[in-house]
């Protein structure tokens, strides 16, 4: 065995070692449950830090990036969902429910007639890469005030018609959850154009969310229902999306 | 206590106790940092990736780019990695603040850490002395050489600061009320890459620092960083440069 060899073994060793309790703790839930006061702390401290307000940055058009990653669901590629692809979404509604004094059922024309805002912004994937995109769309706080939230209402659902998964409890079905403060901030909107033409089927075809303080997950695509709830214990498996579902944060500022 | 030798109290709890706590989360924040950068390992200059020609590229053949015993946890999962790092990061700030208060706040930062004028004009001849291995003995071993005091302030108060903006730059929500920290580093893409090269610096002072420790008697120095206690020798030892 040569020197290198050797090293290489005994950092192994001392790596499996250390590694070998960090997996154990990783795998106890009492332990996760700890850890998850970092997201807490996180989740408070921005809150406080960022108020209701203060807006992402936006870039010029020149910042725009060229391809822009897909990732996710890149077509839902039902029977349905194709169908609305064939009429160019002619037919698409997007529902608005839950806990509101008006249910509203709207066509893509009637959303584009809607207060709108333009935006050209970063997108950071959770992975860690970052696009930046020119993004058009409804504001949220006027679907929400159209719709009238009940005083009840503490976050909106986001229902997609993608499943990204076939687990055997049925909870594949993408979905995502924010909180009315996010839900108003003024560059929140539910987009329809991206880079000036309408949104494509890579990247949610005909309505995906942008929320611009936090990371791609949180921004749901082919959105076909917002539903007003005071809790996310009914949705999924509880944990307010489905990324959260499977141990990411549902705070995602950072 | 041997003939010929005094211990002397050199590291007052509050030092000893934040050491501790910094070695205990940098290995864990390196390791998870890894298992993130795993979920997308191709580091980028600027605002956005540009994915044809990114930087650095890590990834090679089909297995995640860092293997699993370097990454916390072993096996892939990005979302339990997130958590680790960002509980350890929490860790490591509020250990940071508190001990960077305390250094202001018991002078210890000007009397322990700052170097004299006579150790900045013997910086020459204590770089010759170092490259030789000569470390300082007897009452002279009772500070900190220039070196010493040096790379240490460059870590307190370079790295490990940068290590924390650069992360904190990477963040969307901070971005909303720091849009600053997007200029100073030249980008969100940018502040990724010098987070994982800062990460390297570190790793680079550890690697040096073991070989200080080994090199000027590794008892006594972890007697002195788990007690306080620091044994040298009574009488003058060799000359050393002030």
């Amino acid at each position: 065995m040569n020197r290198r060899n050797w090293i290489q073994r005994v950092l192994a060793a001392a790596g499996s070692l250390s590694l070998g309790a960090c997996d154990r703790l990783a795998e106890s839930p009492r332990v996760n449950s700890a850890l998850d006061v970092g997201e807490s702390w996180t989740h408070r401290v921005q809150r406080v830090l960022l108020g209701r307000s203060a807006l992402a940055p936006e870039y010029s058009e020149k910042d725009i990036t060229g391809a822009f990653k897909p990732n996710g669901t890149t077509n839902p590629n039902t029977t349905e969902y194709n169908a609305h692809v064939a009429s160019r979404f002619a037919d698409w509604q997007l529902v608005v429910d839950g806990l509101v004094a008006r249910p509203l059922q709207l066509s893509l024309d009637e959303l584009r007639q809607m207060p709108s805002r333009t935006q050209i912004t970063r997108h950071d994937c959770v992975e860690g890469w970052s696009c930046i995109a020119k993004w058009k769309g409804v504001r949220l706080s006027a679907l929400a005030q159209r719709a009238g939230l009940l005083k009840s209402a503490r976050f909106l659902a986001f229902h997609c018609a993608d499943t990204l998964e076939q687990p055997p409890d049925g909870n594949g079905r993408y979905y995502e959850t924010i909180d009315l403060i996010d839900a108003m901030h003024p560059q929140t909107i539910l987009a329809y154009d991206m880079n000036g033409s309408p949104v494509d089927v890579r990247h949610g075809a005909p309505l995906r969310l942008r929320l611009e303080r936090q990371l791609g997950y949180k921004m749901a695509k082919y959105v076909t229902r917002i539903e007003a709830v005071d809790s996310l214990a009914h949705l999924g498996r509880g944990k307010g999306g489905f990324w959260e579902d499977r141990g990411y944060q549902w705070y995602a500022g950072i | 206590m041997k003939h010929g030798r005094i211990a002397f109290y050199r590291h007052p709890w509050p030092v000893r106790i934040a050491h501790w706590i910094t070695v205990l989360c940098l290995p864990v924040l390196l390791m998870s940092g890894l298992q993130i950068l795993n979920a997308h390992p191709w580091l980028y200059w600027g605002q956005a990736s540009d994915f044809d020609a990114p930087f650095i590229s890590f990834a090679s053949g089909p297995g995640p780019a860092f293997p699993s015993w370097i990454t916390v946890p072993s096996w892939r999962d990005l979302a339990t990695g997130r958590q680790w790092h960002f509980f350890f990061a929490w860790i490591f700030v509020l250990n940071g603040l508190a001990y960077g208060l305390y250094l202001l706040l018991s002078g210890r930062l000007r009397r322990v850490l700052a170097p004299t004028s006579g150790q900045l004009r013997n910086f020459r001849t204590s770089i010759v002395e170092h490259l030789k291995f000569h470390f300082p003995h007897g009452e002279a071993a009772r500070r900190y050489n220039v070196l010493q005091k040096l790379s240490y302030l460059i870590v307190l108060f370079g790295l490990l600061p940068l290590m924390v903006l650069t992360g904190l730059t990477m963040s969307p929500g901070l971005n909303s009320r720091l849009p600053f920290l997007l200029e100073v580093f030249g980008g969100r893409q940018s502040a990724r890459t010098l987070h994982f090269l800062t990460a390297c610096a570190l790793i680079l002072f550890f690697v040096i620092h073991m070989i200080a420790v080994v090199a000027a008697g590794p008892l006594n120095e972890l007697r002195s960083i788990v007690t306080g206690w620091f044994v040298i020798d009574k009488e003058e030892g060799r000359r050393e440069p002030p």
